[in-house]
């Protein structure tokens, strides 16, 4: 690093446009959480791109004083993508939401992560269209109801979670927006893993789907409702830290410590580095009333990524080339003089 | 959506092969026709190997010095039902002493390895021709597959008067190689050479070329290396014994310039052409791209060029194809898409983004029969007002069209050139039919070609703003991430005139729109004037953009010859039009617009200058023109002059 990228703090990331997100809103302070977790990285401010797509949370690139591009809908994690492999010097951050990533823009979020890009890609989720004011989406619970559904809605969510390691993800988090440390702590590893790292924030609407995830942030039990799990601990959670998960046969259980003769040492240890991603699956679908929901890295698994081979083959192919220049190409293979 | 075709080169590893060093081979026995030019057509199974035979014979024909135009016509489905009209393949070529610029209307052999191949290609041969059969596929089952009515294929396709020639090509094959240890399958795989062995003898070409790529093709088989050496020997002689072979035919080497030659298909120009303008402009190539027929070949080309840096992804689909190629813009990099018509379709939106957000790129549209998936095998110009208009919101591209196999090369570069220097993004056209044709090519030096300067910044200047622009070219600067101090946000929503910032202030998106349209218009600063062939003024100017350059200047050439006097212009660059081409009009009583499509070129044309006496003349049959029925049809319309 030829500067010290330590003096940077959360304030040069501002950029010099208005926020325009409604009072409120989520939104806020996902992009503080972000702010303040990029000087943590060890990265020169030019080397960040942020991309995205279009939707409330899509306006992120516009606030940050970096290189920035708000692109077409759904389309993010391709763009992203072309940043990435075109110049693997850059830290790429993906921001999009439930309808530009869930929906539209489906097939090109599976195949970023099954090619494992390194992007950390922050998905926005508020179960609602927010920009159109106000229709379901593809993480909209079953019976939501909202202008598209007055009746409620009949078709089963996505989970983000279970689509990214279903589609071979290496790196899967969850977070809340309203507790912008634990974002902040997690942003830091998303950012630190090599390879396509998707962090679910889940985000309120204030104005179209305000509440969705007050299950979690309900004051009086949002500790018994949720277990932030760290790579090496136990799996223990409740307001008096007094629960925890096991694995039971196939399937994990809540269990209360101190009964049924269950103590600390029965509990899971949560192993974010392990390839089989048969726990961390039934992790990330965690959910109550039995389930506590899953917070922190769910999944956190090394391995190749696309953009790095693609430097590695380049370089091997290059010191092996007799072609070296277009003059040669055009010469090489069957030619004759006249 | 991929398809086999054959490419170009087939000899690797720099094998040189001197004119000067091979031996022509002359018969004695035969009387030998001195003839200027030919045209052979191999048509077959598609499993039969017709495009590998014809491309052995276009690459001996260029070797001995010939000049030629090769055109592979294969059906959509790799492996049609055998037998069938559907499952035929053909491969043709025009050779000849002197400047070949199509690869000929009809045949003057006709190589059918079965009995669909000939009913698909009889009508192809001129009157009289010579057809060459393997007789061993004219059984029952042959002609029934080909749904023949009665058992006699020559008369039943009106064939009496040609020169037919019986030879029991596959149970000589199965002759020959009865010794040689190879299974049933792979013996009777190889009669495409003992067909191909007939020819080199009909036509006096020499074997060495087609041997050293048995050598090089399967260098780790020698078995195989043998068989066919042998098969093809056994044809040659076949032919030799024959006398009903008689005459031959010597087509003399052409009077070329001097220098280096190579045969070179339509996508490897294009491809090659990219590479050259990533190379000029010191910028790494990027290619996001998904297959399609008939433009799979370019993305397969760059995918091969590791050795100078180029980097392709082939997406999830067209969408990622040109979003990630945009995403590479941003970060850099000379970013490329290619495509045919269904794939530009998916594309537009993200076209758009390249418009507003003022991003150089390249768009390689690969026409092919249209509507949907239409005719995916066979050439149209049905795209061009896709290219031009087929967008939301006003929205305007650069478009050109390259003309010929081998200036897919040079149009590919100057498509490059004008996107990098203009930050805009530009379609590039071809079409199937001078994507997989191919024609020998006189090796450039890159000494040769322009630099292209693409307006990067390096480090911040004074007052700088995203969207400011040069007076010249109304280019805005183009900042690389990764370069201090010049962090800044690009998006699809409207932009303020010198920000960038996003603005929905009306004055300024009127001024933006006419700004966006004025850049594009400045193009036409930096591009040659349109020239006309021919006559300079007078009663008909002939007009055709594209692909169809080769049939349309044939044309021209043999109304000449005639006494027949007319202009003909062809459009290289479509938007914006060269400065001159309404001076150029004027100077004609009437217009003929001649294109593969219902009339777009003579659409856009007349929205432009409607003032013109325009006269169109349209073909959709997947199918290129033929030179004839050009002849024709400008003679009609000088006599209603």
């Amino acid at each position: 690093m030829a500067e010290d990228t330590t003096t940077f703090t959360a304030k040069d990331f501002k950029s010099d446009q208005e926020v325009r997100w409604c009072p409120g809103c989520g939104d806020h302070a996902i992009m503080n959480a972000i702010q303040r977790a990029l000087p943590q990285l060890g990265v020169k401010k030019e080397d960040f791109a942020f991309i995205s797509g279009i939707g409330c949370s899509s306006r992120f690139p516009y606030y940050m004083d970096t290189y920035g591009f708000h692109g077409i809908h759904g389309r993010a994690s391709a763009i992203a993508s072309g940043t990435k492999v075109a110049n693997p010097n850059l830290s790429v951050w993906q921001i999009t939401g439930d309808g530009d990533s869930m929906a539209i823009g489906g097939n090109h979020f599976i195949h970023a992560i099954r090619r494992n890009i390194d992007i950390n890609l922050i998905l926005f989720n508020n179960e609602i269209y927010g920009l159109t004011k106000g229709q379901y989406s593809p993480t909209s619970k079953l019976g939501a109801v909202t202008k598209t559904s007055p009746f409620g809605t009949v078709e089963s969510p996505f989970h983000p979670g279970e689509l990214v390691i279903g589609a071979q993800g290496k790196f899967f988090a969850r977070s809340i927006d309203n507790d912008i440390k634990l974002c902040q702590e997690i942003f830091v590893q998303a950012a630190k893993h090599n390879g396509t790292s998707v962090v679910e924030v889940l985000q309120n609407c204030v104005i179209y789907n305000d509440k969705a995830h007050a299950y979690l942030t309900d004051k009086e039990h949002k500790l018994d409702r949720r277990i932030v799990l760290r790579h090496g601990e136990p799996m223990i959670f409740g307001k008096n830290q007094d629960k925890g998960i096991v694995l039971d046969g196939l399937k994990l259980k809540v269990v209360e410590l101190g009964q049924d003769g269950y103590t600390e040492k029965d509990l899971l240890v949560h192993d974010a580095y392990e390839a089989n991603p048969g726990i961390h699956l039934m992790l990330a679908n965690m959910k109550g009333p039995d389930f506590p929901v899953a917070f922190g890295v769910i999944r956190s698994v090394s391995g190749k990524y696309y953009d790095n081979e693609v430097e590695k083959q380049l370089k091997e192919v290059q010191e092996q080339a007799s072609i070296k220049s277009v003059d040669d190409l055009l010469h090489s293979g069957s030619t004759w003089d006249v | 959506m991929g398809f086999i075709s054959y490419a170009f080169p087939i000899l690797e590893n720099n094998q040189k092969v001197k004119t000067t060093k091979l031996q022509l081979v002359m018969s004695k026995n035969a009387d030998v026709i001195e003839r200027d030019e030919v045209v052979i057509r191999f048509s077959g199974d598609s499993g039969d190997g017709m495009q590998l035979t014809g491309t052995l014979f276009s690459d001996t024909s260029a070797f001995i010095g010939n000049d030629l135009s090769t055109f592979p016509n294969y059906p959509a489905e790799i492996r049609a039902p055998q037998g069938t009209i559907g499952g035929v393949s053909g491969f043709q070529v025009h050779v000849g002493h002197s400047e070949i610029r199509t690869p000929g209307d009809y045949a003057d052999v006709l190589v059918a390895m079965n009995p669909a191949a000939l009913k698909a290609n009889a009508q192809w041969v001129k009157e009289g021709g010579t057809i060459i059969l393997d007789q061993d596929s004219f059984d029952e089952r042959g002609m029934s597959k080909a749904k023949y009515e009665t058992d006699d294929p020559v008369k039943e396709l009106g064939l009496d008067g040609y020169n037919v020639i019986w030879a029991p090509i596959s149970s000589l094959t199965k002759e020959t190689l009865k010794d040689v240890g190879l299974d049933p399958k792979s013996i009777l795989r190889s009669k495409n050479m003992f067909a191909l062995g007939m020819v080199y003898w009909m036509f006096n070409r020499p074997l060495t070329y087609t041997e050293s790529f048995f050598e090089q093709k399967f260098k780790k088989k020698p078995l195989v290396i043998d068989a066919n050496k042998k098969v093809l020997k056994a044809g040659f002689h076949y032919a030799e014994t024959m006398h009903h072979m008689t005459p031959t035919y010597k087509v003399s080497p052409a009077d070329i310039k001097k220098g280096t030659y190579r045969n070179i298909a339509g996508n490897q120009a294009t491809a090659w052409g990219l590479l050259a303008a990533a190379e000029k402009a010191n910028l790494p190539l990027f290619c996001g791209s998904y297959p399609i027929t008939p433009a799979t070949e370019i993305l397969q080309e760059l995918a091969a060029r590791k050795d100078l840096g180029a980097k392709t992804f082939q997406a999830e689909d067209e969408i990622a194809g040109i979003c990630t190629a945009i995403g590479a813009s941003f970060a850099g990099n000379f970013a490329v898409t290619t495509t045919s018509g269904p794939g530009l379709a998916l594309k537009s939106e993200a076209i758009g983004l390249a418009v507003i957000t003022e991003l150089p790129l390249v768009i390689v549209n690969v026409q092919r029969g249209g509507p949907s998936t239409g005719l995916p095998t066979k050439p149209e110009q049905s795209d061009l007002l896709q290219a031009l208009y087929g967008r939301n919101g006003e929205s305007p591209v650069v478009v050109l069209a390259a003309s010929t196999p081998s200036n897919c090369f040079q149009y590919a570069y100057e498509a490059s050139k004008i996107a990098l220097e203009h930050m805009t993004p530009v379609i590039l056209l071809t079409d199937g039919f001078i994507a997989n044709g191919s024609e020998p090519w006189r090796v450039p030096s890159m000494n040769d070609f322009p630099a292209i300067q693409a307006p990067v910044l390096k480090e911040k200047p004074e007052d700088w703003k995203p969207y400011a622009r040069d007076a010249e070219r109304l280019a805005r600067t183009w900042a690389h991430p990764g370069t201090p101090d010049l962090e800044h946000r690009i998006g699809g929503l409207e932009k303020d005139e010198l920000s960038g910032a996003v603005s929905h202030d009306p004055e300024n998106h009127q001024r933006m729109t006419e700004l966006r349209a004025a850049k594009v218009k400045t193009v036409e600063n930096f591009i040659p004037e349109l020239e006309v062939e021919g006559e300079q003024e007078g009663d008909l100017l002939l007009v055709g953009w594209g692909g169809t350059y080769g049939h349309l200047a044939t044309a021209v050439n043999e109304l000449n010859k005639k006494g027949t006097k007319i202009g003909f212009a062809h459009f290289h660059y479509i938007n914006p039009l060269p400065k001159n081409t309404e001076e150029v009009f004027k100077r004609y009583k009437k217009i003929l617009i001649a294109e593969l499509n219902m009339g777009q070129f003579a659409t856009y044309l007349r929205s432009l200058m409607p003032h013109f006496d325009y006269v169109q003349y349209n073909k959709v049959q997947g199918l290129p023109f033929t030179v004839i029925e050009l002849e024709s049809k400008i003679e009609n319309v000088l006599e209603e002059i």
